[in-house]
């Protein structure tokens, strides 16, 4: 009898501090909430709002995930890859049973600003709403306003494929608990307009943490780490970090060319590839030159993280053969364009020694861009851009890896060795 | 002064001729080299062997390889690397790709041996030149012209392509995985095909030479047997 009574209390014990942890968390989840109002006056938007939203929806890249290739606009279905499995972006239209018709600007308002649905549902942080938290309610209201505008498609949503437990509503709880908390741009008065007006865009609309932030095991980018560059979540390509010069970083650079780079795709001693060429194409190049200076102008003032300094002794092993292996495959596939020295053709083919982007620790985009090639993108600045072709059909793992391996210990190039095992991702 | 009014006639003619010259050439400036992309799969100046599988380019009708493209980048037709090569670019750059490549004459290598069985290479041509009316199947002569070579805009040649791409093609249209613009011409045709009229008028179609200077037919003498999209689009 005497032994129970402390079991007893363990378990009751237990069981309270469940309930307090699962309370804890059912309060986390819905802090920072404005009220609803269900019976709010239908939202009368002005042409200027409208305008705006249209605008706002190009530098969020909102079609990027809410318009499936060759689908209607905005009424989406395509799918974002990530570890947990795909989670497929929802209809924006108007149309009142599969799209948003049924949604008032409050509603929207609480998607963006909170993470929660009309119905009350948490959402999937897949939709960045970790940065669209910092949106203002007017920036907020200007794209439902835009949204409202366009053709209501019947197209219903699908069903996310998430593993157990990362499809229960329970998980997203917890995973918001720990991760997100609803916030608002503060400007920092310290720092110029511009610099704030780039923060905004940079941190909020933009999303750019989503792809340059690192992520952790349960997919949570941390905002106080920032842009110190990231694996996609389809595992694919290497989004650089943007706050040190060994990878993307543009504190030495000159704010007109980041300008160009994201306006055009194209900008002397680089060009955007993958990933970043797709929102080039369909967000950056929209946007106003000032909306760009201003985010070269925060992106250029990010503190910046030393460079890894080699030690002065160092020598970058690369196996012999495979350089040997390699030199023939560039001959072979790569001089053509690139020149025999890699110093590539101004105007039309990048030059391969010297080039940052070549002697990045993690090669990953290399990878990529030999498998599959690319084009940049065609853009008013840059109009008909030269591309790659797509070495995948021609060259086996181990000959990307060698002919990897070449370029990145060849005229005066110092990356490491590119190993098979790397060459092998898809 | 017989020399100078000759010279008179024919100074003009030279610099018109030279005009000429450079505006020929002015065109495609260097497309060539934007290209380039294409080449590791459909060969330098788009001219791929007829052994392995890629489709040739050069030659083909500018609104066909048009509306390829389009449909790569727009998800209508499916292959992962042009779909990801097209994906950001513009209507405009397509269409002036699709130029270049239909611009290009050159010449035809000799077909590979068809090791095909004769019965079965007699049915493809049968196919090819009669159809089978009795399962509704239209000859392959009636949209892409006598010749095979295709009609301009739209359609495009059937000859000088290697077996594995025109019956993958074919494949294709019977699975619904390949699409063409509204109304789908090849679709009503492509869903009544069997494999074994795949393999038959594939092997048949790749064993055939390429006449010397075959181009496109401006028209089809009787005019369109059915609706074609890929045709409409582009008038």
């Amino acid at each position: 009898m005497s032994a129970r009574r402390p079991l007893v209390r363990v378990l009751l014990g237990a069981v309270a501090l469940l309930a307090a942890l699962a309370g804890a968390v059912m309060v986390l989840n819905v802090r920072g909430e404005d009220r609803i109002d269900e019976n709010a006056p239908p939202f009368a938007a002005t042409p200027g709002q409208i305008e705006r939203g249209r605008y706002l929806a190009l530098a969020g890249n909102c079609a990027g995930c809410h318009t499936a290739r060759g689908g209607a606009a905005y009424a989406g279905g395509r799918s974002i890859e990530t570890p947990f499995g795909a989670i497929y972006a929802s209809n924006l239209t108007p149309e009142p049973d599969t799209g948003i018709g049924r949604w008032n600007a409050d509603h929207f308002w609480r998607a963006m600003h909170n993470g929660r649905s009309r119905d009350g549902r948490l959402l999937y942080p897949a939709f960045p709403y970790t940065s669209f938290t910092q949106l203002t309610r007017e920036d907020s209201d200007a794209l439902y306003a835009w949204l409202r505008t366009l053709p209501p498609v019947a197209q219903a949503n699908r069903t996310h494929t998430l593993r157990f437990p990362y499809d229960t509503q329970a998980a997203v709880a917890v995973w918001r608990a720990l991760f997100f908390r609803p916030a608002a741009f503060e400007p920092q008065p310290q720092q110029s307009a511009e610099w704030n007006r780039g923060a905004y865009l940079v941190g909020g609309l933009g999303h750019c943490i989503a792809c340059h932030g690192s992520r952790n095991a349960l997919g949570a980018t941390d905002a106080t780490r920032g842009l110190v560059g990231g694996m996609l979540p389809a595992g694919s390509w290497y989004a650089p970090a943007l706050d040190t010069a060994d990878e993307a970083g543009v504190a030495g650079g000159s704010t007109a060319q980041l300008v160009a780079l994201l306006k055009t795709g194209t900008a002397p001693h680089a060009t955007v590839a993958g990933p970043m060429a797709e929102v080039v194409y369909a967000s950056t190049q929209h946007l106003r030159d000032a909306d760009l200076r201003a985010m070269a102008t925060y992106l250029q003032a990010l503190p910046q993280q030393p460079p890894q300094a080699a030690p002065a002794t160092a020598v970058t092993r690369r196996s012999d053969s495979l350089m040997r292996r390699g030199e023939k495959v560039y001959a072979q596939q790569c001089a053509w364009c690139h020149g025999a020295q890699g110093e590539g053709s101004a105007g039309a083919y990048p030059a391969l020694a010297g080039n940052r982007a070549v002697n990045l620790a993690n090669p990953a985009n290399l990878v990529q861009m030999v498998r599959r090639g690319g084009y940049p993108p065609a853009t008013e600045g840059n109009p008909r851009p030269h591309g790659m072709p797509p070495f995948g059909q021609v060259l086996g793992d181990e000959d990307i890896a060698a002919v990897l391996t070449f370029v990145r210990g060849s005229w005066g190039n110092d990356g490491a060795e590119v190993t098979q095992r790397q060459a092998m991702q898809r | 002064m017989m020399m100078t009014s000759t010279l008179r006639w024919w100074l003009p003619l030279l610099l018109l001729a030279h005009t000429v010259c450079a505006q020929a050439v002015r065109p495609t400036d260097d497309m060539e080299r934007r290209v380039a992309a294409c080449t590791s799969c459909h060969g330098r100046e788009g001219l791929a062997t007829n052994s392995g599988y890629y489709p040739r380019l050069a030659g083909k009708p500018s609104g066909y390889l048009y509306a390829q493209l389009r449909s790569f980048r727009d998800g209508l037709r499916q292959q992962a690397d042009m779909s990801y090569l097209l994906a950001n670019l513009s209507d405009t750059y397509l269409r002036e790709m699709a130029d270049y490549f239909a611009g290009l004459e050159l010449p035809y290598p000799d077909p590979p041996v068809s090791d095909l069985p004769e019965a079965q290479l007699t049915r493809g041509k049968a196919l090819v030149f009669s159809g089978d009316a009795a399962r509704g199947i239209r000859a392959c002569v009636q949209c892409h012209g006598q010749a095979l070579t295709g009609v301009t805009p739209g359609i495009p040649s059937l000859l000088g392509l290697p077996r594995l791409y025109i019956a993958s093609q074919l494949g294709a249209w019977v699975a619904g995985d390949r699409h063409a613009m509204a109304p789908d011409c090849m679709a009503d045709v492509g869903r009544k095909l069997d494999s074994e009229d795949i393999r038959a008028v594939a092997g048949w179609l790749a064993a055939q030479p390429v006449p010397a200077g075959a181009r496109p037919a401006a028209s089809l003498p009787g005019g369109l047997p059915v609706a074609c999209g890929p045709m409409e689009a582009q008038r």
